[in-house]
């Protein structure tokens, strides 16, 4: 198993700690792990990306150009990084504020309207949990026993009462993501 | 040896393992991509539990004289910082060098000239293993390729500092400083009491007991003739460290009919290039210098026989190039691809470079 993921969005989306929640599940069922952030400015404002790595056997390369699976949360990262996903590969975007939707043939589209459901839920902070919950949806690749797991490890232990409402994020995200 | 894996960033494991193999001192100012190593250990707060003193100090100038001072006492200690800082720290690495001192000085490199960029390079290959400061010194570099290797070249460097009273350098760059990977962090050791320094280390200044002179350290010698046998002794550590202390990786060597030689990042984006070349039946090894000084020049040349190109793979403007080609000595052809200003090749661009070259 190997699945090489790039999440791109504005910052403050929690781009960077929805792929560090997915490293942590994957140390949790030890597996091979790398989390690679774009990192300075970006981190603050504008766009962020972090490219995730899961994999049975030791992980070459940290930085990818081409990704399994991209998940896109602004229409910036849409126009980066479509073309970045493999052929036959899955590409996820919310919705919200996307006047140019994604067009490939050759790979899996993927809608998920997370934004208006975290408003919804009014859990604007468990926005990235919503999408991380579609993504497991499609590509099951670490159990949710270990994303909780991976929760408590990622999360300063004064948050570890919020991990039940990451978890019904995660659940919901899970019912919302449909096929474009 | 070690405990739990952990998750975290290059940066964090060195301070982690800093701690953790008795450091006696950090000092530091903070740049971009290396400032987690400062955070993390005031975050950690080691002077509570081993004693260990973290400083930030009014600059890297002030910092590598605190490092020169430390050294002189015996005491493990160490700085951090990127290109632009490292490149202050200079003139303070060349007077420890000078003083038979031992220290760990690590760079996180960013690319340069100048101020230049926050991303990741390998740009000051040239200054760390072929001097830097001035003088003929030199200093022992280890390149990490993993956040597992900046643990452990913490705990190694300052082996390597002390056997040979020497400075030792991390050089890493913005990506392995950045990344978060699996990493077993070194078991605890004690920092040495300052009685055990003075049994081990006869020549630290601690303050002079009534029976013996004062212990001088410096890097003066104005007698010309007595500077010169400084010299000699300095070379002759050196030959015995390029003797003793080559580290370096092979992959994929056996059959290579092609050979990238790369460190650090560009040797991981080299793993994935020899794995796409095998895909195609490329026949494409890879050697990785785990040290840049000394540089395994002798394990390079065993291949000239048995490989039709050799291809240094550089996030610069090609400086190991210059190593390899000695190494090579002429023995086959040595070409080299490299991106420059903190960009990292890819291991597609690699392979259709390498493809250039195949007969």
């Amino acid at each position: 198993m190997k699945e090489e993921i790039i999440i791109a969005g504005f910052g403050g989306q929690g781009v960077l700690s929805m792929g560090k929640i997915l490293a942590y599940s994957g140390l949790m069922e030890g597996q091979e792990v790398s989390w690679m952030p774009s990192y300075g400015p970006e981190q603050r404002g504008g766009t962020a990306n972090v490219t995730v790595i899961l994999s049975d056997k030791r992980i070459s390369s940290p930085i990818l150009n081409t990704f399994d699976t991209a998940i896109l949360l602004n229409q910036q990262s849409l126009d980066k990084f479509e073309k970045a996903v493999k052929p036959g590969g899955v590409l996820i975007f919310d919705g919200n504020g996307i006047s140019k939707p994604p067009t490939r043939k050759d790979i899996d589209i993927y809608q998920i309207q997370a934004t208006d459901k975290s408003i919804e839920l009014n859990a604007h902070k468990s926005f990235n949990m919503i999408v991380l919950g579609g993504f497991l949806k499609l590509r099951p690749i670490v159990k949710m026993e270990s994303v909780i797991l991976g929760l408590k490890k990622s999360l300063p232990e004064r948050h570890h009462h919020l991990i039940p409402v990451n978890e019904n994020a995660i659940k919901a995200g899970m019912e919302i993501i449909n096929k474009i | 040896m070690s405990e739990e894996i952990k998750l975290m960033k290059g940066n964090e494991a060195i301070a982690h393992a800093a701690i953790r193999c008795g450091c006696d001192g950090y000092f530091g100012y903070p740049i971009t991509p290396q400032s987690e190593i400062m955070e993390t250990l005031m975050e950690e707060e080691p002077w509570k539990t081993t004693g260990m003193v973290v400083l930030q100090a009014e600059s890297e100038v002030g910092a590598i004289n605190m490092v020169y001072g430390g050294a002189g006492s015996g005491k493990k200690v160490m700085t951090s910082s990127s290109s632009p800082g490292i490149s202050l720290k200079q003139e303070g690495i060349s007077y420890i060098a000078g003083a038979d001192l031992p220290c760990l000085i690590v760079n996180v490199m960013r690319g340069g000239p100048g101020l230049g960029t926050i991303q990741p390079s390998q740009a000051d290959y040239f200054q760390a293993v072929k001097g830097g400061g001035h003088g003929d010194y030199q200093q022992i570099v280890l390149a990490p390729a993993s956040v597992q290797e900046m643990a452990d070249f913490t705990v190694l460097g300052f082996e390597l500092a002390f056997k040979y009273l020497n400075p030792v350098m991390i050089l890493a760059d913005g990506i392995i400083g950045q990344m978060m990977e699996k990493v077993s962090l070194p078991l605890f050791q004690k920092r040495m009491t300052d009685e055990e320094i003075k049994e081990k280390y006869p020549w630290a200044a601690y303050g002079k007991p009534s029976h013996r002179k004062p212990n001088v350290i410096s890097s003066l010698e104005i007698e010309s003739v007595e500077m010169e046998k400084r010299n000699q002794r300095f070379q002759a550590k050196y030959r015995k460290i390029e003797e003793n202390e080559v580290r370096f990786e092979e992959l994929e060597c056996q059959d290579a009919e092609y050979m990238l030689v790369a460190f650090g990042t560009s040797a991981r984006v080299c793993q994935k290039t020899v794995e796409l070349a095998r895909e195609q039946g490329i026949k494409l090894g890879l050697i990785r210098p785990i040290t840049l000084w000394p540089f395994p020049k002798n394990e390079i040349a065993k291949y000239t026989s048995q490989v039709k190109c050799f291809f240094s793979i550089e996030m610069n403007a090609g400086q190991m190039v210059e190593d390899v080609r000695l190494a090579v000595n002429g023995k086959t052809e040595v070409a080299y691809y490299g991106r420059m200003g903190g960009i990292v090749p890819s291991p597609d661009e690699v392979i259709e470079f390498v493809k250039t070259k195949m007969v």
